[in-house]
């Protein structure tokens, strides 16, 4: 039986930072749209030079924080005053101060879990990446600099691409092959 | 006004300095004319406005220890406008003197007969007497002009030499000095404001004075950044990147500020002792319910959920609407403290609190104007200089 080979993108190398900042900076102008930069740490301007709009993530969060908030109050509103009303030190039944410390901590609550949650889901569950195929890649958490760029763009050619990612400065370029028995 | 944006010196201040003399001083005395018209409403509003520009000079002495004792990277492109704000301190020395003058107007416990009458009060006399409150008056804001003048000397003396060893020096002065200024501001608020009231006691009162002078400082740099940068000077220097960092530290002391006021109220709330609550019963009387109620909402749930958003934070326009709200709204704090005490049936606002508002604001930004255009506006040879301009938040 013969071997079926698929091809999942394409990945370079380069030198630093900087080498690393100007291929973003050539990838964005030659039109391609499903790749990514992997470095060690944190590049300052990385996102602007890929051009990446923020993450929409704040915006659920601070839905979800909102939520947490009412629904807390409610709900000591609620048992407080309206199902089993109790005077308690001598407050009124709507003692919201009183409810603020637990109204603070789902509102927190609400936040945290949306955050990990909508990360999740804007990843689009992806716990696995086609850069793992390449050996070389284990270098991204020590010393190397790298572009990959997967086959679903809609520029994506395996050869072109490839060569393309030489003429930027690339080093190591190699496809992202899984092997199909 | 003419700026050389290569040496980052002025080699003509302008007239904005001189305006404000003018402005300062004409203000004091038309405030001075309230002293024979009502005596007790002038100190009410003398002590509101003093409060109020003392904690620019207090807030820019913080900005600065916090600055060389954290190594900032980013401020340093504005910490020479925290250097001209804490410089304003001695005028700040000036201003305390009338206050020192009409003590017997402004506090209840010089009344000898009625701290006396109680023997809780009668116990606080040795605390609360009038030598002693000008001895530690005159300490306090003696060890602020002594701080502001020792790190304004070695930022200066940085500028001709030893730029790479200057860290170590400003530690030597900050490092004791942080902990000189956390006592001196907590017991100012503690004798200035909270005196007013004699019997009532809240052990955090000094922190909330505190967070309202580090919300000024952030707020007065937003406002003027944004104001020189129109005037040509330093606007490539104190960039959007670094007004997003003024911003979030602004957004960050206001929340911390709504973190005391409610500490000290829940806690009060929650025990409910006579001797505690009647702080904010007397706050709950006449037109005083309806201030008591815009406090909470105008100070922390307005900006809070307004100012959350990074757009708003990143465009300087929104930010300096935000910085001049949150000013007023500091003064307005400081009037709901104080006011009470001098007017317990209603809120009474006096042509006396614009005036002397004005008045004693036209003499500190006279001051702060002056010492920050005598030198370069940035610590040209600063180790960190470089990094701080090219700064990027994340």
């Amino acid at each position: 039986m013969s071997e079926q080979v698929k091809v999942h993108g394409a990945l370079a190398e380069f030198d630093g930072p900087q080498a690393l900042m100007d291929a973003a900076g050539k990838m964005r102008k030659a039109g391609f749209s499903k790749w990514d930069t992997h470095s060690p740490f944190p590049i300052h301007g990385m996102d602007d030079a890929m051009g990446e709009k923020r993450s929409p993530l704040g915006w659920f969060v601070s839905a979800a924080a909102f939520t947490g908030f009412a629904l807390a109050l409610y709900f000591q509103y609620w048992t407080s005053a309206v199902d089993y009303p109790l005077i308690i030190a001598g407050k009124t039944y709507f003692s919201y101060m009183a409810f603020f410390p637990i109204t603070f901590a789902l509102t927190v609550l609400f936040s945290v879990l949306t955050t990990v949650g909508g990360m999740v889901v804007l990843i689009k569950h992806a716990f696995y990446h086609p850069v793992f195929y390449s050996n070389n890649f284990a270098k991204a958490s020590d010393d190397g600099f790298f572009v990959s760029v997967m086959a679903d763009d809609p520029k994506f050619d395996a050869s072109a691409t490839s060569d393309f990612l030489t003429s930027i400065g690339g080093t190591n370029v190699e496809l992202l092959q899984e092997v199909e028995g | 006004m003419q700026f050389n944006q290569e040496t980052y010196t002025f080699t003509d201040p302008g007239r904005f300095g001189k305006i404000m003399l003018i402005v300062g001083i004409i203000g004091l005395l038309l405030s001075a004319v309230g002293i024979a018209v009502d005596a007790h409403q002038f100190f009410a509003s003398y002590l509101v406005n003093f409060t109020f520009w003392a904690t620019l000079g207090i807030g820019g002495l913080f900005f600065v220890l916090v600055h060389h004792m954290t190594g900032a990277v980013w401020s340093v492109s504005v910490r020479r406008i925290g250097e001209a704000a804490m410089a304003t301190l001695p005028m700040v020395g000036l201003l305390a003197i009338p206050m020192l003058l009409g003590v017997n107007q402004i506090f209840s416990w010089t009344d000898s007969a009625m701290m006396h009458a109680d023997p809780i009060l009668e116990a606080k006399l040795g605390y609360l007497n009038v030598p002693f409150f000008i001895i530690r008056t005159v300490v306090y804001i003696g060890v602020w002009i002594l701080l502001s003048i020792l790190l304004r000397r070695l930022s200066l003396a940085q500028d001709s030499s030893w730029g790479e060893n200057a860290p170590s020096r400003f530690l030597r002065v900050s490092g004791p000095g942080t902990i000189a200024f956390a006592f001196t501001v907590s017991f100012a608020g503690f004798d200035w404001i909270m005196s007013l009231q004699p019997l009532w006691y809240s052990t955090i009162f000094g922190l909330w004075f505190f967070s309202g002078a580090a919300v000024t400082i952030y707020a007065f740099f937003a406002i003027t950044s944004h104001a020189l940068a129109k005037k040509g000077v330093l606007a490539k220097e104190i960039t959007q990147e670094h007004r997003h960092d003024i911003a979030k530290l602004l957004f960050t002391f206001m929340v911390f500020w709504a973190y005391m006021a409610l500490s000290q109220y829940l806690l009060i709330w929650y025990a409910n002792m006579p001797e505690e609550t009647a702080f904010f019963k007397d706050r709950w009387v006449g037109t005083w319910t309806f201030w008591s109620v815009f406090y909470p909402v105008a100070g922390f749930v307005l900006p809070f959920v307004l100012m959350m958003s990074r757009h708003i934070k990143r465009n300087r326009w929104f930010l300096t609407f935000w910085a001049v709200y949150l000013l007023l709204f500091h003064w307005f704090d400081l009037y709901w403290n104080i006011v009470p005490t001098f007017h317990p049936d209603n809120a009474i606002f006096s042509w006396m609190d614009l005036t002397l508002f004005v008045g004693m604001g036209g003499l500190m930004l006279w001051r702060f104007w002056a010492v920050f255009t005598r030198h370069p506006v940035l610590p040209v040879t600063d180790p960190n200089l470089q990094d701080s301009l090219d700064f990027v938040n994340q």
